[in-house]
């Protein structure tokens, strides 16, 4: 009985390996802020990553209760951030994208669900005043959990 | 060296798909194909100085205020009835039936004959029912909060009112096409949109606790 010939199998295996590698994005920025996000229902999925900023706000994670306490704080990028600091940060990630991406830009705010409406009132102003008017609240689906 | 040719031993590569099957299972499982879902909004235009100052009129019949308090309770302020309370599940329904006005009550959005058309390159789409249409093109959605107001209520609230649009623009697009909304072209979608244009305001912190 003739052996199946497998000398092929790592070079398939390998290329599809090389499609989740490019395909996939490693780089995901440290979240330091711990936030559950509400749940909705019929929401938009975001179509271009790229356009894309994100901004956390939630309490601190544990490691830095210590030096932070449990208030709530916004995190821009991988810091802890000012409310004022919000629309110079979001003018200058829009100057870093792409033309096209400039256009169709987006804010996702990653928010803890318990965040109390105050804080995002400031933030919200902070993106008018950037010109930053496409906004998402970021959320899951309900009946997923 | 001697006689004939020296064979070669190959290389036993039996092991290499073992070995990249466990680096693909490592990608696999470290990276995240992070679908992020949410609810998109348009915040408006940063305010001039002469919109603070000359809020516009809004007669009371088009104006549906809902504010949630610092106890995530949803009042609501309608025509010349008194503030009631609603639960968050009663609220699209009511957004729905204020935003629509089907019946034409008098306490509810007076409707103008307006043109709802697309201009797209020079040509124009109007929808298959005619170029004028009555609509509730004056009604407003005032979502007022206070500093204190849970985000998670405020997130219900906003969800239950853009999907009392969805709704709506889905009704009207059976209606008029035979379809849902999301199987709409471009160009439908869009009339849809100016059909029931979303209008929901959010009071500026400054006004918050005043009347309107």
């Amino acid at each position: 009985m003739p052996e199946l010939n497998t000398s092929s199998l790592p070079d398939l295996i390998f290329s599809i390996l090389f499609f989740f590698m490019i395909v996939t994005s490693m780089r995901e920025e440290e979240v330091k802020v711990e936030y559950t996000l509400p749940k909705g229902t019929g929401l938009s999925k975001i179509e271009r990553k790229t356009a894309v900023v994100n901004i956390h706000i939630g309490s601190p994670s544990k490691q830095y209760v210590s030096q932070l306490g449990m208030s709530t704080r916004v995190q821009l990028n991988d810091r802890f951030a000012n409310v004022k600091e919000v629309a110079p940060f979001v003018v200058n990630e829009r100057s870093l994208m792409r033309q096209a991406d400039q256009a169709v830009m987006k804010v996702a705010l990653k928010t803890d669900q318990n965040v109390k409406m105050g804080i995002i009132t400031d933030v919200k102003m902070e993106l008018r005043k950037a010109r930053a008017l496409s906004l998402m609240y970021s959320a899951d689906e309900r009946n997923k959990q | 060296m001697g006689k004939g040719q020296r064979k070669v031993p190959g290389i036993n590569a039996s092991s290499t798909a073992d070995i990249s099957f466990i680096l693909l299972i490592f990608f696999l499982v470290v990276t995240s194909m992070n679908s992020s879902t949410g609810l998109n909004v348009r915040l408006p235009e940063p305010p001039e100085d002469e919109d603070l100052q000359n809020p516009p009129k809004i007669k009371k019949r088009n104006s549906l205020i809902v504010l949630v308090n610092l106890d995530n309770k949803i009042m609501i302020t309608q025509g010349e009835r008194p503030a009631y309370e609603i639960s968050v599940s009663d609220l699209r329904q009511l957004a729905k039936e204020f935003i629509s006005n089907d019946e034409n009550r008098a306490d509810y959005p007076e409707k103008h004959a307006e043109d709802v058309v697309f201009e797209d390159g020079g040509t124009e789409h109007t929808l298959p029912s005619g170029r004028q249409q009555n609509i509730t093109s004056k009604h407003v959605i005032s979502l007022q909060t206070d500093r204190g107001t849970s985000y998670n209520t405020y997130f219900e609230v906003s969800n239950e009112l853009y999907a009392a649009y969805d709704e709506l623009r889905d009704e009207l697009a059976r209606k008029e096409y035979g379809k849902p909304y999301n199987k709409l072209d471009e160009v439908q979608q869009m009339l849809c949109r100016l059909y029931y244009k979303t209008m929901i305001s959010e009071a500026e912190p400054r006004s918050i606790g005043g009347g309107m």
